[in-house]
């Protein structure tokens, strides 16, 4: 009865869905968390806390009564605060009133973004290694993911040969992610001239995640949407929890041309109804003096940066140089070993946690990604045991 | 502030392999810069940041007030360079407000440092008013929270 039962509910659960595959990440995370004294280097956020006067923008918002609904696209202060910001910072002027929409993290801004544009069937591009949800995202919404790989040799930047190979007649949209999470790579000037051309070429819409955007090292950021006419075919993302170190506030934010907020709007006002008044509060905060906020996290970054490329410098691990984010993304093909294996024995022998690149798509085979957002002390010692290992598994 | 300058701030005791690391430079340069730095007088010393709330030392620290009569030419700095020559006064800063130099005094115990004001402090001249308060408990020094809290345990793994 209970087999019959459960195969059953198998049978319910809606086909896209069971076409997902699981996250390459979660069967990993289920053993690093009965292991004790593990120091991990497998986290995707910052090891610091959010600043104070941010943290306490939202205890203040608490105190004089701030707990109830938005409007759906969010505060208009925060809305005006953003387009300023984007403006400011990115050189893209969005008006706040209409193109601009606050989002439960980039998380969700992705998802109205996919789903604003894609009919059953239609071709959404992104380049691999990348975040685990853009794939599940397209199948949720009836498209086709098209993955086009990056490679160490290009330094994991997308190239426009890689993109021709792969549009067809049913290509909707490209969705572009960098700094890059999980390679650390970043986009040159010419890079995003090529791709915002290739988008423009074949009449795509561009879904650009520019997350780790303040976070780039000895390169300033570009984003693609600036090149003429891309305005008015991108959707632009961006949010709080990098740069910000607030990634438990679940704030991030959409622009791009009212016909698309208004879509992704729909969405968001039946699903969501808007962002906890909270967390837009402190969002406010945040953009007061981003500068400052971000200034000293950054330094710290680049630091530690630093100190993990030279390190695998150091025990012969190749690395290309991370530009952006705070991801290295170490090659250990010459182990010998796969990337899960090589990640499971260095958890098993040296209690060191990284994710291994195949949990970012299979373009990152021979890779793992061990982020630096972790406190230095954890570093030292992690580059320490890793040595350790590699020693061992050379001898 | 130069950034050898901060990691040695944040941690004196980081090695100059780890700094060469950290700021993409040689080891040798990382030493040589160092060594610079104090010949300049730019770093004056290194010390460890105790608690010593928890070593329970038989000693209080007091945080004076002191109202001077500023001199022609030398202005305060005669006074504060004289102040500072006792070996209790681990501090003198000159304030804006309604005293002009801070102190921070430290003595074996309450009747020694208010021995120290009225008999040393208070008598220099152009000293005309002290107010002494003594600390009673360091939450926070140097930058640094005496008494760390919880980290908030954070997942071991995310995307």
């Amino acid at each position: 009865m209970s087999t019959s039962a459960s195969k059953s509910l198998h049978d319910v659960i809606a086909r896209n869905l069971a076409d997902v595959p699981p996250s390459g990440i979660r069967d990993f995370f289920e053993i690093v968390s009965t292991m004790e004294d593990v120091i991990s280097l497998g986290i995707g956020e910052p090891d610091f806390d959010a600043p104070w006067h941010i943290r306490e923008a939202s205890i203040f918002g608490l105190e004089k009564g701030a707990t109830s609904y938005t409007s759906n696209l969010g505060l208009l202060g925060l809305r005006r605060a953003i387009a300023n910001y984007v403006k400011k910072t990115f050189s893209l002027q969005y008006d706040p009133q209409r193109e601009v929409l606050v989002t439960v993290g980039v998380s969700e801004a992705l998802d109205l973004a996919i789903r604003a544009i894609c009919n059953p069937g239609d071709e959404i591009m992104y380049h691999e290694p990348c975040y685990v949800s853009y794939g599940p995202l397209i199948q949720f919404a009836h498209g086709r993911p098209v993955i086009v790989p990056t490679t160490i040799e290009n330094e994991f930047r997308v190239t426009r040969d890689a993109l021709e190979e792969r549009v067809g007649p049913r290509t909707k949209a490209l969705i572009l992610n960098y700094p890059n999470n999980p390679t650390g790579a970043a986009l040159t000037r010419n890079d995003a001239k090529d791709i915002a051309d290739f988008v423009s070429d074949h009449d795509l819409i561009l879904i650009t995640d520019e997350i780790y955007a303040e976070l780039t090292y000895h390169q300033d950021h570009l984003s693609p949407a600036t090149f003429p006419g891309m305005r008015e075919r991108t959707i632009f993302l961006h949010g709080f929890s990098k740069a910000w170190a607030m990634t438990g506030f679940r704030i991030g934010y959409a622009c791009a041309p009212p016909a698309l907020t208004d879509a992704m709007m729909k969405i968001h006002q039946y699903t969501m109804l808007c962002a906890p008044i909270l967390s837009q509060e402190a969002a406010i905060a945040a953009l007061d003096e981003p500068e400052r906020d971000i200034a000293d996290m950054k330094s710290e970054y680049e630091k530690r940066r630093n100190f993990l490329q030279n390190s695998f410098g150091e025990m012969g691990l190749p690395c290309f140089e991370p530009r952006g984010a705070f991801y290295a993304f170490p090659s250990v093909r010459e182990t010998g070993l796969s990337s899960k294996a090589f990640a499971l024995r260095l958890l098993e022998e040296e209690k060191v946690a990284c994710v291994p690149g195949t949990a970012f798509g299979a373009s990152g085979e021979g890779f793992v990604r061990c982020a630096y957002a972790t406190a230095l002390d954890d570093l030292k010692e992690a580059m320490h045991r890793m040595a350790a290992f590699l020693d061992r598994l050379r001898t | 502030m130069d950034e050898l300058l901060k990691i040695l701030k944040n941690n004196a005791l980081e090695t100059p392999d780890n700094i060469a690391k950290m700021l993409n430079i040689s080891t040798e340069e990382v030493r040589s810069r160092i060594a610079d730095y104090e010949k300049r007088g730019i770093i004056k010393g290194y010390q460890a940041i105790v608690n010593e709330d928890v070593l329970k030392m038989d000693r209080v620290t007091a945080l004076i007030e002191v109202k001077v009569s500023p001199e022609r030419e030398g202005g305060f700095n005669h006074v504060a360079t004289r102040i500072g020559k006792f070996p209790e006064v681990q501090s003198i800063y000159l304030v804006s407000g309604d005293f002009d130099l801070l102190l921070f005094v430290v003595g074996p115990d309450l009747k020694e440092v208010a021995f120290f004001v009225s008999e040393k402090l208070a008598t220099i001249d152009g000293v005309h008013a002290t107010a002494t308060h003594f600390m009673l408990k360091t939450y926070k020094h140097h930058g640094v929270l005496m008494e760390a809290q919880d980290e908030y345990e954070r997942l071991k793994i995310t995307p």
